[in-house]
C-alpha cells in the first residue's frame, strides 16, 4: 500500500510537471517576443511602465530555461509555483491567490451539491433499470437519460431560468427561485441552498444521464456473475443481493468516472457558473479572458489540473477499499 | 427482408450447382456472402430509431445547405438588420410567426435565417473535428500500441496530461491566447483535447491484434512497422473508430456551441447557435424575447439528439452483443 501510494504520487507529480510545461509553453513562448507576453500578463489596462516592470520581474528577456525556472521557483521579487505564488492580477491589482480564495468556496459548493444529487439520481435510476432490464421503467430511464445526455448544460440552465425564475415570478407570481447570486454558507445555510438549487439541478441532471447508463451496464454485468447466483441460492433477500453484493462490485467504474468529473468541476464549472452568474473559478477564468488577464487564467488552470491529479490518486485508493480483488502494489 | 439476390434465373444455385427451379422460389435465393460492413449496414437499416434520426440529420444538412434559400424567401439577409420592422414600438425585438417566422433578434435580424446559417458552423465543426480527432487518436494509438516501449510511455504520459487538464478551461485559455475566433481554431482546440480517448481505445485493440500470427507473418515477409500498422492492423480497428467518430460528432457540436456561448468560439457577426443563445442571455433579453433563446436551443438539442441516437445505432450495428448506449 505504502509503495503504491509513493509510486502513484510520484506519477502525479510527473503529470503536474508536464502540465506546467504545457502551460508555460502556451503562455510564455510567443514568436512576437517578450512585449506581447508582457501585454498578456499585464491585462488590457496595462501601462508601458507596468509592461516594463513585468518584463523585468518575469525575466522575459532571459533564455527560456531560466524563464521556466522563474515560473516554477520564482525570482527574488515574486514567488513561483513551487512556493505557492501565482502572480499578481495586474488588472485588479490583487494577488491571484486572493481571487482563487474568494472563488473556490462558490465552485466547491456548486460541485458538492450537484455531485451528490447526480450520483443519487444516476445510481438509483441505473440500478432500477438493471434489476429489470427491458422493462418499462428501464426504457423510461434510458430515454430520459438520452434526452439529457444530448442537452448542452447552458441550454438546460437557461431554459430552467426562463421557466422557473422568469415565468414563475412574472406570470404566476411565485418567486420560488432566484435568478443569480451566491450567499455564503456560513452566513445563511438556507439561503445558500436556495440560491444554488437551480445550478445544482442543471449540473446534476446533465451529468446524471451518463451515470444512469454507466450504473446500468456495470450493474447488469455484475448481476450476471456466479457469486450473485450463489448469494441468491443462499436465500438472501433480493434487496440484499442487489445492494450489498451487487452494488459494491458495480461501483468501481462509477467511482472512476465520479472522481474525474468532480475534479473537473472543482476546476471550475465554467458553463454553469456563467449561466447563473456564480463567481466561482470558472466564472473568473472567463472574466479574466475578457480582461486579457493571463495570471488569473494560468492560476486557475494549474489549480484545476492539480484537482484532477489528486482526484485520480484518491480514486485509486477508494478502488482498493471497495473492491478487495484490487491489490495495490 | 430479402436475403441476397432473388430470382436471378440465369445464375446457378451455388448449393446444388443446378439451375434454379422456377416453381420453388426459395431455392432461387442465391446464398451470398455478406461482409461485416454489409451486415452492419443492414442492421442499421432495420433499426427504426436510427433511420428516423438519419432522416432528421439529413433534414438539418439540407437546411444548412439551403440557408441562402431561407434568406431569399424571407428576403432577410443573414446579417441584415431591420431596425424598423425588427423592433416593436417599445424597442423589443419582433416576435415570431409574423414577418419573421421565428422572430427577430436584438439587432433586428431574422432568427430563422440565422439558425439555418448557424447549422453550417455546427455541422462543419462537428464533422471536421470528429474526423481530425479520430485521425490523430488512431495514429497515436497505433504507434503506442504497436511500437510499445518508449513510444508507448511517452504517448501514455501525453494522454495523462491531456486528461488531467480541464478541457473547457484550457480551451478557453488557448482561444484567448490565440485571439479567439475562427472555425479552424475551434476545430484544432477540440481535436487537441479529444484525441486521447480514441488513442486509448485503439491502443488497447492494437495490443491484442499485434500478437496475431498474420502480423508475425507480415513481419517475416519483411514488412516495415509503418506498413504493418497502417495496412495490416488499421483495417481491423476501423469499425470501432467509426463508432467512436459517430458519437464524437454530437459531442463536438455541443463543445463548439459551448465555446461560442462563452465568447471564445466563432466570433460575431457569424451566425452561430451558441453565440445566439449567449446573446439571448445578455441583459436578460430572453425575458422579453423567449424565441431568441428557445429556437436556437431547440435546434441544438434536436441536432445532438439525432446524432446521439444515430451514433448509438451505428455502435449497435457494428457490435450487436455490446450493451447499447441507450435502448
Amino acid at each position: 500500500m505504502a509503495r503504491f501510494l509513493v509510486r502513484r504520487i510520484l506519477q502525479g507529480v510527473l503529470v503536474m510537471w508536464l502540465v506546467t510545461i504545457a502551460a508555460f509553453g502556451l503562455f510564455f513562448i510567443d514568436p512576437n517576443g517578450p512585449d506581447d507576453i508582457a501585454r498578456r500578463i499585464g491585462g488590457k489596462a496595462a501601462t508601458p511602465q507596468l509592461l516594463h516592470r513585468i518584463i523585468e520581474n518575469y525575466g522575459l528577456r532571459q533564455p527560456l530555461y531560466k524563464q521556466y525556472w522563474h515560473f516554477l521557483y520564482g525570482t527574488p521579487h515574486r514567488a513561483g509555483l513551487l512556493r505557492g505564488g501565482l502572480g499578481t492580477d495586474y488588472y485588479f491589482q490583487i494577488p491571484v491567490t486572493h481571487i482563487l480564495r474568494d472563488a473556490a468556496p462558490i465552485t466547491f459548493s456548486l460541485a458538492l451539491g450537484a455531485s451528490i444529487l447526480w450520483l443519487l439520481i444516476g445510481l438509483a435510476s441505473g440500478i432500477l433499470s438493471a434489476v429489470r432490464p427491458r422493462s418499462f421503467l428501464d426504457r423510461f430511464f434510458t430515454t430520459i437519460a438520452l434526452f439529457f445526455y444530448s442537452m448542452p448544460t447552458f441550454v438546460l440552465g437557461l431554459l430552467l431560468l426562463l421557466v422557473f425564475y422568469f415565468e414563475f415570478t412574472t406570470k404566476l407570481h411565485l418567486a420560488w427561485f432566484p435568478a443569480a447570486g451566491y450567499v455564503d454558507f456560513t452566513k445563511n445555510p438556507l439561503q445558500w441552498a436556495h440560491h444554488l438549487i437551480l445550478p445544482w439541478i442543471t449540473l446534476a441532471v446533465v451529468s446524471a444521464a451518463a451515470y444512469t447508463r454507466l450504473a446500468r451496464s456495470s450493474m447488469l454485468d455484475v448481476l450476471g456473475e456466479d457469486y450473485i447466483r450463489t448469494a441468491r441460492a443462499k436465500g438472501l433477500s433480493e434487496r440484499r443481493v442487489v445492494l450489498r453484493h451487487g452494488l459494491r462490485a458495480a461501483l468501481t467504474p462509477i467511482v472512476t468516472q465520479f472522481g474525474i468529473d468532480v475534479a473537473v468541476l472543482i476546476g471550475g464549472a465554467v458553463v454553469t457558473e456563467q449561466v447563473f452568474s456564480l463567481q466561482g473559478l470558472g466564472y473568473n477564468a472567463v472574466q479574466a479572458i475578457q480582461n486579457q488577464d493571463l495570471p488569473v487564467i494560468l492560476g486557475i488552470v494549474i489549480v484545476a489540473s492539480l484537482a484532477v491529479v489528486v482526484a485520480n490518486i484518491v480514486v485509486d485508493i477508494i478502488y482498493a477499499v471497495l473492491d478487495p480483488r484490487v491489490r495495490l502494489t | 427482408m430479402t436475403i441476397g439476390n432473388v430470382g436471378g434465373a440465369a445464375e446457378l444455385d451455388l448449393v446444388s450447382g443446378l439451375p434454379p427451379v422456377e416453381e420453388a422460389p426459395e431455392a432461387a435465393k442465391v446464398i451470398q456472402g455478406r461482409g461485416p460492413w454489409r451486415l452492419a449496414f443492414e442492421r442499421l437499416r432495420r433499426d427504426r430509431a436510427s433511420v428516423i434520426s438519419a432522416v432528421v440529420i439529413l433534414l438539418i444538412i439540407i437546411c444548412a445547405a439551403a440557408a441562402p434559400v431561407f434568406a431569399t424567401i424571407t428576403g432577410h439577409g443573414v446579417n441584415q438588420q431591420f431596425r424598423l420592422i425588427g423592433e416593436q414600438s417599445n424597442g423589443f425585438p419582433t416576435g415570431p410567426f409574423g414577418k419573421f417566422p421565428l422572430g427577430a433578434d436584438d439587432q433586428g435580424r431574422d432568427v430563422l435565417v440565422r439558425l439555418a446559417y448557424g447549422a453550417r458552423v455546427s455541422l462543419l465543426v462537428g464533422v471536421v473535428t470528429s474526423a481530425l480527432t479520430v485521425a490523430i487518436g488512431a495514429v497515436m494509438g497505433l504507434m503506442a500500441g504497436y511500437l510499445g516501449r518508449t513510444v508507448d510511455s511517452i504517448i501514455g504520459r501525453i494522454i495523462d496530461v491531456t486528461l488531467s487538464i480541464p478541457f473547457l478551461l484550457f480551451a478557453v485559455a488557448l482561444a484567448s491566447v490565440e485571439g479567439g475566433g475562427s472555425v479552424t481554431l475551434v476545430v484544432i482546440v477540440l481535436a487537441l483535447f479529444g484525441w486521447s480517448s480514441v488513442a486509448r481505445i485503439v491502443r488497447g485493440q492494437v495490443l491484442s491484434i499485434k500478437e496475431r500470427e498474420y502480423i508475425e507473418a507480415a513481419r517475416s515477409l519483411g514488412a516495415g512497422s509503418w506498413r504493418i500498422m497502417f495496412i495490416d492492423i488499421f483495417p481491423n480497428v476501423i469499425a470501432q473508430v467509426i463508432v467512436y467518430a459517430s458519437l464524437l460528432i454530437p459531442l463536438s457540436i455541443v463543445s463548439e456551441a459551448t465555446l461560442s456561448y462563452l465568447g471564445v468560439g466563432v466570433q460575431p457577426p457569424t451566425a452561430d447557435w451558441g453565440a445566439m443563445i449567449s446573446a439571448a442571455q445578455q441583459g436578460g433579453l430572453y425575458q422579453v424575447a423567449w424565441w431568441y433563446l428557445v429556437f436556437p436551443s431547440l435546434a441544438l438539442l434536436i441536432t445532438t439528439l439525432a446524432f446521439n441516437i444515430f451514433g448509438d445505432g451505428v455502435r449497435d450495428a457494428f457490435d450487436p452483443r455490446a450493451d447499447r448506449l441507450f435502448v
